[in-house]
């Protein structure tokens, strides 16, 4: 089974997914950060496909995407990085990232190679849902993977019944229209939307991402979702380690327990 | 220079259709945080641009404010130079001084029947910009307009114009600091201002509706050639359309009302840089592939990895590692021609039509020019090139070749 849908057969509460950028700091640290998250007991990785227009992403996660393509990273050595990852982390696994060098690598191949490695999913923005269900799915589904959709407190009901119908393993929740890294918190504005998309009876669970950094954030998105999703401020932390594992390790610990 | 011409089968429509896409290029390739702006946009962009009421602004506004009809002025010495008849639509006589202005008066008048009262854009010459402010200064509506930090310093005027119109200059200072990441920083705007603000996207670019929204705003260049020409003629159609293409809006709004005329050659200049094979270019259809950028699938250039390539241009407005996806059809079908013209070429021609006709071209518009030596038109054809903006910008660039 998928572990994406597996995990939330389990554990609807309190889940937590990190995002980092693929080859950042520096190129062979991809590796090591899994490792590091899955003994630090997160969740979810999510592995940013770097690109050189992040158009939805904020100076923070733009400025390690850079990075990361300065250092060489490419999907191609990025599989390279992930090939055998199997063997040592069992938590799922997600790339997200924009459609254009997955669409230069070829989808069929990059789904392809997802399958291989061992992926469970996809975040790709920037894919318009007909397309999706058009081109892509049935390739994605042949693979065994998941793709998951964005909602904010903008979209429409009937389009997240829609996004709800097509996503799979989970939804993810923008808490405020912005760009990634702010750190606004959350806001009762927030909380009445989590309240409306939570009375829709979805069948995917939702995580909720933007603005979450650390327990208090954490805590607060868990109660309106089966839990939440941390970018911009966990590249900050990394950024700033000097030691991945014991770095990695001490933040996560900081945001589940406080 | 270099040309390609691609005959790919009879392609006759030229429209967009209602995904939003011309043969393979197009959609609306954007995170969901746009989607609400950009949907609104598609459910009504053309019930409101047909409504009586917006027509009539838009073409007093065109008539009286922006100088419309521009002159098709024939230039005699031009044509006995090069053997043939050449026309010049002089959009270099618009307000503002370039055809950016009819885009961005059609689109003030569509934000405003939107409700939206504050205005986002990008620029590259910074004609866009200024145009952009002009109209906001007119509607009295607040203006932000980004612009990379190297178009800055080379367009200093421009800045300054926008300045004085009240618009706050923002610095793009990510990636190649030119066009591509000013549309960037515009685009990230939009997504944190996404109620109050409608973004005035500056050429044939972009998601669903932009390219064909601009595309309309713009085929008033087309409109008044066809008028023009049937009147100092006889006959409606040119053999060719000549226009330099950065986006592509002033060579979509010249070729507008020919695409469906095959008899009419459509003759699209790119940026050649310091020649296609030298890395320093921004000639899309000789170096890009199928990609998405800004919103919609089109010819970009980029790595093999999928990254975008940095372009370059001696004209900030035509310095954009993609082009329009209506361009990318016409080039993909065969129905336009593209060459590729270098900055030393459009400098050149640039001075000719300043020596010949006392017109400084913006050097954009000098790329166009560029291509009457390699036209070989005949003594009785006639050929159309779009002026799409007059050279004050560029005097500091020309001056380093006089
Ligand atoms: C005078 C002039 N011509 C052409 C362009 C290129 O834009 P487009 O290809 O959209 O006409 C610009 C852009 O700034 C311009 O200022």
């Amino acid at each position: 089974m998928n572990r994406i849908t597996e995990l939330f057969q389990t554990k609807l509460h309190s889940v937590l997914n990190l995002y980092f950028t693929a080859g950042y700091p520096t190129l062979n640290d991809t590796m090591p950060i899994l490792e590091a998250l899955q003994e630090a007991g997160a969740d979810i990785a999510e592995i940013g496909m770097p690109y050189s227009d992040p158009v939805a992403d904020g100076e923070t996660i733009q400025q390690s995407n850079q990075i990361a393509l300065d250092n060489g990273m490419s999907l191609k050595v990025l599989f390279e990085q992930l090939k055998g990852m199997r063997e040592k982390v069992q938590i799922p696994v997600i790339l997200m990232g924009y459609i254009n060098p997955v669409l230069q690598f070829g989808i069929e191949n990059f789904c392809q190679k997802c399958q291989e490695v061992g992926v469970d999913g996809m975040i790709l923005p920037d894919l318009p849902m007909d397309e999706y269900e058009e081109e892509y799915k049935p390739v994605f589904d042949k693979y065994g993977l998941l793709n998951i959709f964005l909602i904010t407190p903008q979209t429409t009901e009937a389009r997240i019944r829609r996004i709800d119908e097509i996503s799979g393993g989970f939804i993810y929740m923008v808490s405020s229209a912005s760009v990634t890294g702010k750190t606004s918190g959350i806001s009762d504005e927030m909380e009445a939307y989590f309240n409306r998309v939570n009375a829709m009876n979805l069948k995917n669970p939702r995580l909720i991402g933007f603005g979450i950094k650390d327990h208090e954030t954490f805590t607060k998105a868990s109660e309106y979702a089966a839990g939440a999703i941390i970018g911009s401020q966990f590249i900050r932390v990394l950024q700033a380690a000097s030691d991945i594992k014991t770095d990695v390790v001490e933040y996560i610990k900081s945001v589940k327990v406080g | 220079m270099t040309s390609t011409e691609q005959h790919k089968g009879q392609e006759t429509a030229f429209a967009v259709n209602a995904k939003g896409y011309y043969g393979k290029f197009g959609g609306a390739y954007i995170p969901e945080m746009l989607h609400p702006n950009v949907e609104e946009l598609q459910q009504n962009y053309l019930q409101i641009i047909h409504q009586a009421d917006f027509q009539e602004e838009f073409q007093n506004l065109l008539k009286n404010y922006v100088g419309r009809p521009t002159p098709l002025y024939y230039a005699t010495r031009l044509s006995e130079k090069y053997k043939t008849n050449i026309y010049l639509k002089r959009e270099d006589l618009c307000h503002t001084g370039a055809h950016k202005v009819n885009n961005t008066i059609g689109q003030i008048l569509l934000a405003k029947r939107l409700g939206k009262h504050k205005i986002v854009a990008e620029t590259g010459a910074g004609q866009h910009g200024v145009a952009t402010a002009t109209v906001c200064a007119l509607m009295g509506l607040e203006c932000i307009v980004y612009m990379g930090e190297i178009d800055i310093q080379r367009q200093a005027p421009n800045v300054a114009r926008m300045k004085m119109l009240g618009a706050e200059v923002r610095p793009a200072t990510s990636g190649s600091k030119t066009l591509k990441d000013a549309t960037n920083e515009a685009l990230r705007h939009w997504i944190n201002n996404p109620v109050d603000t409608h973004y005035i996207i500056g050429s044939v670019v972009g998601p669903h509706p932009y390219p064909d929204m601009v595309a309309r705003f713009q085929s008033i260049i087309s409109e008044e050639i066809r008028s023009q020409l049937l009147e100092k003629t006889g006959k409606e159609n040119p053999d060719y359309v000549i226009a330099c293409v950065g986006g592509g809006s002033n060579a979509a709004g010249a070729f507008y009302h020919f695409l469906d005329e095959l008899d009419v050659k459509l003759i699209a200049a790119e940026a050649g840089g310091h020649g296609i094979h030298s890395g320093m270019s921004a000639a899309t259809t000789f170096l890009g592939k199928p990609g998405v950028l800004h919103g919609s699938k089109s010819i970009l250039m980029q790595t093999e990895d999928g990254q975008v390539v940095e372009p370059q241009s001696i004209s900030a407005g035509l310095d954009y590692p993609g082009i329009g996806p209506l361009h990318a059809h016409l080039w993909d079908s065969g129905r336009a021609k593209f060459y590729a013209i270098t900055d030393e070429e459009s400098i050149e021609a640039g001075f000719e039509l300043t020596k010949l006709e006392g017109i400084i071209p913006a050097i954009e518009s000098a790329h166009a020019l560029s291509v009457l030596k390699y036209l070989n038109a005949e003594a009785n054809e006639t050929v159309v090139v779009n002026l799409s903006g007059r050279g004050d910008k560029d005097l500091a660039t020309y001056m380093k070749y006089l």
